[in-house]
């Protein structure tokens, strides 16, 4: 159970290696919708582990050569120091990389147990951490004028070749996670290599520690990829490696090549047996070389492509990371030492398991008190805490973003069924208009054809008595004027006229006459219209041409209406007929 | 069966490119037989054009799904959206123009036959000049500007001749009516502004080639 608790902080630093490095790998081809990010994740995820397992031990081979961390409470504190430098400097924004936090935690480790350190092999490491962004831009530069000049004397078609583009980008991908396991796995694991031993049998296979630990830290990477790479991948939007997809080839092989180069001891060894110096095994960081590539591709395009502020952050994450680190790692020994008397140096003694086939036996906890077990389980409880709390409170940020963008999208579509209603609302008032003024020409247009029926009978009369005049028969002149007479009579009745005006009143107010009959249901008809001639505001002297009675008949008129309504003396009549 | 859908959508983008230069060669002809009078062979290449812009705008519409369906480009699909849309441009300009013959059936005076003829094929020339850069700009990018120049230079000798029929029918023929003088002024700028089309093709083929090199 104790390995547990104590590996847990070079898993914790594995999860937050993959979560940092994966947008590294697969960041241009996902944010850019080439690759989908589950396949990208899932590719990642194996190569890595395959890496890992196969060519993980020559650069966690010089990682224990610098300090052979013997003790697993030291391992447990280096790994964890630098995780935290990790995680102080990435909230900073500062550039990070976890093999020069380790490194400067291993280096804190030796100071503090006054151990000897190989300045060769820190030379070495140093020396790879200016050498691989370096060889990262030379073979990009040199990759990146090879494609280049691949692309302007092919005729693939685009479409063509965006698809080739794809399968690079998963190939590139894959060699990039299987490098990034092979080399990186130094930085999470390598520490707990001299301080754990013990052998893992299943059926006739036997697994040595080193290998166990080497799965299970390559597993931890590949968990931080899935749980928290999707959000790295995105957040490259605008970073320094939003690349378009054929500069994310080379950049993306450049880089794997170089991760390679730093972690294969067959290319190590060839390169003996052809008298060439050699590469040394050491854990580089990927964003390192990433950047070298990317200023690499920046100089093969012209040196104003070339980000000055990227060189700048790199050489702070150079100096500040190692030596941060060193220093947390060294005062955190002291506290873990002093204080819960932890064994920092003394070599955790090996039982190896030939029991049963799956059982895996530890002398371990012999060495330490259960105050010194209660203490790192309660560390291991307070990162597994705040680790929850972290991923909780991201959650809620991201819901609270997703609630955010709902109400939005709410807010927008109320505004633009508002604006919908407003419309309708205009379109329906310029119906209304369209329609009254429709009315108003063909008033306009009754209204001439009056005056041109009153002109054509002005003018018929006028002939009919200038014929009376010109008779000299004074019957007949008598009779055209007795027919003339009739006709004026006639007319002056306005019949028709008086006929539509009431017809107009009468459509206005179709409300106002049902309620009038279903009251009063025993009114006359010429009742009726004088009521209604009343509401709409005519007086008795205009009313009366309209209904061709004397003013006197209307007056009669309304003091009948009074009586039939009941109406008091001080009450009005056109007051009652207009609240009604 | 790894580039099946590549293959298919290649075959797309070529079909609606010729599909384009043939309507050009339509256009051209149906000028050609407005002017003298072959109306017989006019509405031929009337109802041609007309399906061949049905064709057109059904092909744009399956390559603007293939390339959201297969997400296909993502970087560049919105630019190449474009580009097809002013292409389908102007295969409609000139559907639009040669309809606009039938329709008005403009009066041309004899004399005036040859320039329009002529006009018509430069402006059509511009056009068909774009055809070869497009195609460039899928296949060989660094080609497109190259080719782009015939488009500018033929763009630019439709003006120089639609300005010289302007100027001939409003000032050395006095015989015309206004009115007439007007429905060819129109008549003009419609052949015109397919070459003025060509142009805007040629803008943005430049850019995306650009883009297409860094």
């Amino acid at each position: 159970m104790l390995i547990w608790v104590f590996i847990s902080s070079g898993l914790f630093l594995g999860w937050k290696l993959g979560a940092n490095s994966a947008a590294n790998i697969f960041g241009t081809a996902v944010g850019a919708r080439m690759i989908k990010f589950k396949i990208a994740a899932i590719i990642a995820s194996v190569f890595i582990v395959l890496g890992a397992v196969f060519q993980g031990y020559g650069a966690a081979d010089t990682l224990s050569q610098l300090g052979s961390i013997d003790a697993l409470g030291a391992a447990f504190t280096v790994s964890l120091c630098s995780a935290l430098v990790i995680i102080i400097m990435t909230r900073n924004k500062l550039s990070v990389s976890t093999s020069q936090a380790i490194v400067g935690a291993i280096i804190g480790w030796c100071y503090f147990t006054s151990k000897h350190i190989d300045y060769l092999i820190l030379t070495k490491i140093v020396s790879s951490w200016i050498s691989a962004p370096l060889l990262g831009g030379l073979f990009s530069a040199l990759l990146f004028l090879m494609l280049r000049k691949f692309h302007l004397k092919s005729k693939i078609h685009l479409i063509k070749q965006e698809a080739l583009t794809r399968i690079a980008l998963i190939i590139t991908g894959a060699f990039g996670a299987y490098s990034l396991g092979a080399n990186n796995i130094a930085n999470v694991m390598g520490v707990f290599i001299n301080a754990v031993s013990f052998t893992i049998k299943l059926g006739s296979v036997t697994f040595q520690s080193t290998q166990v630990l080497f799965f299970l830290g390559s597993l931890a990477i590949a968990l931080g990829i899935i749980t928290y790479g999707k959000k790295a991948m995105e957040n490259i939007k605008g970073e320094f490696i939003n690349l378009t997809p054929e500069s994310a080839i080379v950049v993306v092989l450049s880089q794997a090549i170089v991760l390679f180069l730093f972690s294969s001891s067959t290319v190590s060894k060839n390169l003996i047996n052809l008298g060439l110096p050699t590469i040394p095994l050491v854990p580089v960081s990927s964003t390192q070389v990433l950047a070298g590539s990317v200023i690499g591709i920046g100089l093969a395009k012209g040196l104003q492509e070339v980000k000055l502020k990227i060189v700048g952050n790199i050489l702070i994450g150079w100096i500040l990371t190692p030596i941060f680190s060193g220093f947390l790692t060294f005062f955190s020994l002291f506290f873990v030492n002093s204080i819960f008397g932890v064994a920092i140096t003394h070599k955790v003694p090996i039982v190896t398991n030939n029991l049963s086939s799956n059982a895996i036996l530890f002398n371990i906890s012999l060495e330490y008190s259960p105050l010194t077990f209660l203490f790192f389980l309660s560390i291991v409880l307070i990162f597994c805490t705040w680790v929850f709390f972290t991923y909780k409170k991201s959650k809620a940020k991201l819901q609270e973003n997703e609630r955010r963008w709902a109400e939005q999208l709410h807010f927008s579509e109320f505004q633009k069924a508002l604006n919908d209603i407003e419309v309708n609302t205009i379109h329906l008032e310029n119906d209304t208009l369209a329609t009254q003024l429709e009315e108003r020409k063909k008033e306009l247009i009754t209204y001439s054809l009056n005056i041109g029926q009153q002109r054509e009978l002005l003018d018929s009369i006028c002939k009919s008595i200038e014929k009376a005049v010109n008779v000299k028969n004074s019957d007949e002149k008598n009779l055209i004027l007795t027919n003339e007479l009739i006709r004026i009579k006639q007319k002056k009745s306005f019949t028709t006229e008086a006929e539509k005006i009431y017809q107009n009143a009468e459509q206005a107010h179709t409300e106002f006459l049902s309620r009038l009959l279903s009251k009063y249901p025993n009114l006359t008809n010429q009742e009726k219209r004088l009521l209604v001639l009343l509401r709409i505001g005519l007086s008795t002297k205009e009313i009366a041409p309209v209904l061709n009675i004397s003013t006197k008949s209307v007056e009669i008129g309304r003091h009948r209406l009074r009586k039939k309504i009941n109406l008091n003396k001080d009450e009005n009549l056109i007051q009652f007929v207009k609240s009604m | 069966m790894l580039f099946a859908k590549a293959n298919k959508s290649i075959e797309l983008i070529d079909t609606f490119l010729n599909c384009i230069d043939q309507s050009l060669f339509l256009f051209k002809e149906g000028v050609k037989n407005y002017l003298y009078n072959n109306t017989e062979n006019f509405n031929n290449n009337l109802l041609s054009l007309a399906n061949a812009e049905i064709e057109s705008d059904k092909l744009r519409k399956e390559i603007e799904r293939a390339l959201f369906t297969q997400s296909l480009m993502p970087q560049m699909r919105g630019d190449i959206m474009r580009l097809l849309e002013e292409m389908d441009n102007i295969i409609d300009q000139a559907k639009k123009s040669l309809f606009q013959f039938d329709v008005e059936t403009p009066h041309i005076p004899p004399e005036l036959i040859p320039d329009f003829e002529r006009l018509t094929q430069i402006s059509v020339s511009a056009a068909e000049s774009a055809m070869p850069a497009a195609k460039a700009y899928f296949t060989e990018p660094i080609n497109v500007n190259e080719k782009l120049h015939r488009v500018y230079f033929y763009e630019k000798e439709t003006d120089v001749l639609a300005d010289i029929i302007r100027r001939k029918i409003f000032r050395e023929m006095p015989d015309l009516k206004l009115s007439e003088k007007f429905h060819l002024r129109y008549f003009t700028l419609h052949i015109e502004n397919i070459s003025d089309i060509a142009e805007k093709v040629a803008d943005l083929l430049s850019i995306m080639a650009i883009k297409r090199i860094e």
